[in-house]
């Protein structure tokens, strides 16, 4: 009986590890998923960006397709990608402020803004380099209004 | 550093009678803004030239529409916690009753209507530098925006800081309106006055020494966060290689060469200084790139 118990017990805190160590590695692959996310629309506004700044000719399909892309990103269901207790005050490894999990609906209303200016982006990016120039600020604020509030900064 | 000890010595010297009349609140002549004529839409510049907005709306309040400065967001110290008050043209609450020379004495010298001192966390110590002609036509720009009656907070300090007469051995201390860098070009004069004194970069991005005054000797070298958590990035040329066009463009959209966004106070001051003309962020990032490499 007493021997039962103890693999029971032993089973149990087993089980109770494991739960832990999925949790860990369910939320760090969350903060990896949505770094890369961000990265993503990092690299395909970087297409935009060189057009924009004149470091790349303006080539009308090239815009567009990156344009694309980043409309398809703001589109995902995200929702998996920030789980509770995945914010910087419960682990490392992340920037996002847990003040994202107290203000859920503005965070919301943040992501649709961007969702709004990479229509804009979209509308914009074929039709010729003023056009391109014209929505990068709007979709640059659209950005950083949501680190505004929600990223701590750098260590 | 020299300039500080001396001071220090002198103060050592004198007497408390000495002390009160060499701290008094300081205010302008009475006719010092008499000839200048006010034009509302370059004050809109300056306000956002200045950053107004970012420290006296509301706790997030939208950017969109005209600003309403009703105060109330709060700045931790480690004297405590300051409020932000309502400056909107409000006559009971606000300072809808403020002449331009009032608010002169506010912004050029940290002192009241009333004669009060005000504290540094109003950042006048940079503001010292601004032109009467600037404040002129900040103040007929300010009284063109919407009235709020929000009451103004009290701040959260503790003794003695919060004895309002110890600010003027602060001031007598830091309080001077010489410009910190030598600017060899029209260009590089008006990045100066963009960045020393309406834009107040040095207020963030400069340690601060025990006093909470700005080191100058570490000028622009970046800072710990005054939240506690992580730094302020250093922007001379010694901490921050970007390109003079990759700032103006960071400036302009708050896109960094890498295309990661800019956020926390820097995205206010982005904001702010994407509103104003492409030749004054030129002539910002103008500014940075000349500064003494190795700082
Ligand atoms: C709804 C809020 C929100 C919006 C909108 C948003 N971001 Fe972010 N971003 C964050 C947060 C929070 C983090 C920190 C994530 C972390 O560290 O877990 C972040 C991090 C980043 C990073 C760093 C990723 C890494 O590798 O650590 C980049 C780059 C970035 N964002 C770019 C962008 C760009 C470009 C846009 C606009 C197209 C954008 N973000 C829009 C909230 C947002
Ligand atoms: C970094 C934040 C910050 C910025 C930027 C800032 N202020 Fe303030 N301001 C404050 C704080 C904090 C106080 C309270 C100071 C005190 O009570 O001693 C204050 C006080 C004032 C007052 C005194 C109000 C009263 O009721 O006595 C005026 C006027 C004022 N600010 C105007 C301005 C103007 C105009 C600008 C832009 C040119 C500006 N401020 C920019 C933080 C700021
Ligand atoms: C209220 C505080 C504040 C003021 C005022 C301020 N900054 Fe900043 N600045 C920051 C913060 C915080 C960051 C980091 C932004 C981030 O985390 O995305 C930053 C980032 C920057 C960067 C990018 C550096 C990097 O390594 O990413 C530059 C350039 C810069 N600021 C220039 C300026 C200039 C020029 C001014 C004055 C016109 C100014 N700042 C005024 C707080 C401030």
């Amino acid at each position: 009986m007493k021997r039962r118990l103890k693999t029971l017990a032993t089973a149990t805190t087993l089980a109770l590890l494991a739960g832990a160590a999925f949790a860990d590695g369910h939320v760090n692959a969350a903060i990896k998923a949505r770094q890369a996310q961000m990265q993503l629309y990092a690299f395909n506004i970087g297409q935009l960006g060189a057009m924009a700044k004149g470091e790349m000719d303006y080539d009308a399909a090239v815009a567009s397709a990156a344009a694309n892309n980043l409309l398809t990103l703001t589109k995902m269901d995200q929702s998996a990608m920030w789980p509770g207790g995945s914010d910087s005050m419960s682990v490392d490894g992340t920037r996002a402020k847990p003040d994202m999990w107290d203000n859920f609906p503005d965070v919301m209303a943040k992501g649709k803004a961007l969702g709004d200016a990479a229509m804009a982006m979209q509308a914009a990016a074929g039709g010729g380099l003023d056009s391109l120039r014209g929505a990068m600020g709007a979709l640059g604020g659209s950005c950083s209004s949501c680190h505004k509030p929600y990223r701590e900064p750098e260590s | 550093m020299r300039r500080l000890i001396v001071r220090l010595f002198l103060l050592g010297l004198l007497g408390f009678a000495a002390f009160w009349f060499l701290t008094r609140p300081e205010t302008l002549p009475s006719d010092a803004l008499e000839g200048l004529t006010a034009d509302a839409t370059r004050g809109e510049t300056v306000f956002y030239a200045a950053g107004c907005a970012s420290c006296h709306t509301a706790p997030n309040a939208e950017s969109e529409g005209a600003p309403v400065l009703s105060g109330g967001q709060s700045f931790p110290s480690p004297f405590g916690t300051f409020i932000a008050p309502n400056i909107s043209p409000d006559t009971t609450h606000g300072i809808g009753d403020w002449s331009a020379l009032d608010l002169a004495n506010a912004i050029k010298h940290g002192t009241s209507p009333d004669g009060q001192h005000y504290y540094p966390a109003f950042p006048y110590s940079s503001y010292s530098r601004a032109t009467l002609q600037d404040i002129t036509d900040l103040h007929a720009y300010m009284m063109t925006l919407p009235a709020d009656a929000t009451p103004s907070q009290p701040h959260d300090i503790g003794f003695p800081f919060n004895i309002r007469l110890s600010l003027g051995g602060w001031k007598f201390l830091f309080l001077n309106d010489d410009w910190i860098t030598e600017a060899a070009t029209p260009e590089l004069e008006r990045g100066r006055y963009l960045v020393e004194a309406l834009g107040h970069c040095g207020e963030c991005h400069t340690p601060r020494g025990p006093l909470g005054n700005v080191d100058l000797d570490q000028w622009l070298a970046g800072a710990p966060d005054p939240s506690g958590k992580g730094k302020i990035p250093g922007i001379t040329p010694a901490q921050l290689d970007w390109p003079a066009q990759d700032l103006v463009y960071y400036f302009e959209t708050g896109f960094t060469p890498d295309y990661d966004s800019a956020g926390g106070h820097m995205a206010h001051v982005i904001e702010n200084l994407s509103k104003l003309d492409a030749g004054d962020r030129e002539a910002i990032a103008a500014y940075l790139k000349a500064l003494p490499a190795g700082q």
